[in-house]
């Protein structure tokens, strides 16, 4: 089994895929997380900021995309870290303007917009990769240590 | 799923636990709308000590339910966000626009009742 024994804890170390196809796997998105990055010691509020996170793309993969997508969540177990990785992943229109889509109150479909850019400021990093067309695939990351 | 809604004198008074669909808070806003004009309440307070995520969605929701009361000549009040929720919220760079918000049931109530006797004197 790859998992590490850390202060008598099991650690999750595999990557956990959910499915986000119907809108009550969004809930499950946010309980995911909420215990995995609980499990990985982070603080309430950044296990709030990580929850909130996940729970913006997973409701981009519902409403933006035709077939939804899968969230990824990943444990970075390292010798001098610890974080958690989000890869939101969808075959679905892709993002025809990525700079337009980071705006604050941009939206396309009834949102509020903020949603992307909210991402970015409560997360450590964050990239966009998206093809029209063929989809797009968002990565986030908190670590505990972070300057 | 419903979410009960309890009156209390001219204040309807109801809080949100769960995770709600779409559907769900569709639900909520015409419960909550109907009960106001059925007891042509002042007031709704909405309590939220429960959530521990307030993304875009649930944004969208408290801000559309607050804008309808008003509407309807309520005033409204979002009661008992963490302090960790609101501090999300601001992070994010989003605000609860249009809201009055309140730490806890007991302020929720004064600030309710303030806003409901300068609405009586006021405009
Ligand atoms: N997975 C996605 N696939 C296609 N377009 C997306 C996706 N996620 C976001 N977008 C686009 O980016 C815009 C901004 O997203 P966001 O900031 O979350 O605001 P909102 O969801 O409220 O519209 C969306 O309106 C949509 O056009
Ligand atoms: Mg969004």
């Amino acid at each position: 089994m790859n998992r590490v024994e850390k202060s008598g804890m099991e650690i999750q170390q595999e990557p956990i895929i959910i499915r986000v196809t119907e809108e009550y796997h969004i809930p499950k998105t946010r309980h995911s997380v909420k215990f995995l990055a609980e499990t990985l010691g982070f603080k309430q509020i950044i296990v709030f900021y990580i929850m909130t996170s996940v729970s913006e793309l997973a409701y981009n993969l519902f409403f933006h995309t035709d077939k939804g997508g899968t969230i990824t969540l990943v444990p970075l177990i390292r010798e001098d870290n610890v974080g958690i990785e989000v890869i939101a992943q969808d075959e679905g229109p892709g993002i025809d303007d990525i700079d337009l889509a980071m705006t604050d109150g941009f939206t396309t479909n009834r949102g509020l917009g903020g949603g992307l850019p909210g991402v970015k400021r409560l997360m450590d990093e964050f990239e966009i990769q998206s093809e029209p067309g063929l989809g797009s695939r968002i990565t986030a990351r908190k670590w505990k240590i972070w300057q | 799923m419903k979410i009960p809604v309890l009156r209390l004198k001219n204040i309807l008074l109801t809080s949100i636990q769960v995770d709600l669909t779409d559907e769900d808070a569709l639900n909520f806003q015409e419960d909550l709308l109907k009960a106001v004009q059925i007891n042509d309440a002042d007031g709704v307070i909405i309590d939220i000590t429960a959530l521990d995520v307030v993304d875009s969605f649930l944004a969208r929701v408290l801000n559309e339910t607050a804008v309808m009361a008003k509407i309807l000549g309520a005033e409204a009040v979002i009661s008992g966000m963490q302090p960790d929720v609101a501090l999300t919220l601001v992070e994010m760079g989003r605000e609860l626009i249009g809201v009055s918000t309140a730490i806890n049931l007991d302020h929720g109530m004064e600030k309710l009742q303030a806003l409901i006797s300068k609405r009586a004197g006021g405009v």
